[in-house]
């Protein structure tokens, strides 16, 4: 084995275990620590496939943004030590045979398909080509969807804002 | 050669189980935030598959990488508003369990 290909077992198995414990712990704190485990080691994925600015877009996003998000609204909304009742034996079954069986299908399928992997030269990507790539209107430009989504951030803290505010008593 | 002995197919079947057990979760959990966590394992899993496939298929482009970054950014949108939500429903209801949540169904 080469040392990426180790390095690929260690991160897909520390995906693969850590999200199934974010979706069966009893302790939704816990859930939340798996969860940056996931979210880490999928970073650790993009460093590997040599995208580099992804991978700190990653950890900075969702590990340091998003998860610390969910662990305050955690911390706001219930307590550390509380348990969750276990689910029900037959809803859990049944979910977990629609889960599996849809993942054989789709595993299968992959598994079939021939993908040819191309054998064009690898883009080196640096910030700049990212940045110009983003503020291009050229082939390979993408201003539009970073206009759409500069205005869908705007307006998802916009509304953020109004809904958690404390409503007047009427 | 950065891809050296993984063939893409490892990529999509770690992304596939991935995306799984994030439906497993959002079927089983009641409380909203957990629900909250299996959508962001299923966001992921998509992310990984459109960066394997740049990476493998079109390495001369980086259409997968950008479509990857909006991605995340719509990510983080989706949570904040699904937090100020879940804030709303706290102080209304004293607790975040969706079964308790259906003043607005009748």
């Amino acid at each position: 084995m080469t040392s990426n290909q180790i390095m690929f077992a260690i991160f897909s198995g520390i995906i693969v275990l850590f999200s199934i414990l974010t979706v069966t712990t009893k302790r939704i704190l816990r859930a939340a620590v798996y969860l940056l485990f996931v979210l880490i080691s999928t970073a650790g994925l993009y460093f590997m496939l040599n995208y580099q600015f992804l991978a700190a877009v990653q950890i900075t996003l969702y590990a340091g943004g998003i998860v610390v998000l969910i662990i305050f609204s955690i911390l706001l909304t219930s307590h550390i030590s509380e348990k969750f009742e276990a689910t029900e034996m037959k809803k859990s079954i049944f979910s977990a045979i629609a889960a599996i069986s849809g993942a054989i299908l789709t595993i299968l399928t992959i598994l079939q398909y021939p993908f040819v992997a191309s054998q064009a030269p690898a883009k080196e990507v640096n910030m700049d080509l990212i940045g110009k790539s983003l503020l291009s209107y050229n082939v390979d430009g993408y201003v539009l969807p970073f206009e759409v989504i500069s205005i869908l951030l705007l307006a998802a803290m916009i509304a953020a804002i109004v809904i958690a505010k404390k409503q007047n008593a009427k | 050669m950065i891809n050296s002995g993984i063939p893409l197919q490892y990529f999509l079947v770690l992304a596939a189980i991935m995306f799984f057990v994030g439906v497993y979760g959002f079927i089983t959990r009641k409380n909203l935030i957990t629900i909250l966590m299996s959508i962001e394992l299923i966001l992921n899993s998509v992310n990984i598959n459109f960066v394997a496939f740049n990476k493998y298929l079109y390495p001369d482009k980086l259409q997968g990488h950008f479509f990857t970054l909006f991605v995340i950014a719509v990510a983080a949108c989706e949570a904040a508003v699904a937090i100020a939500i879940i804030i709303n429903i706290f102080r209304r209801f004293n607790n975040i369990d969706v079964e308790n949540v259906d003043e607005m169904k009748y």
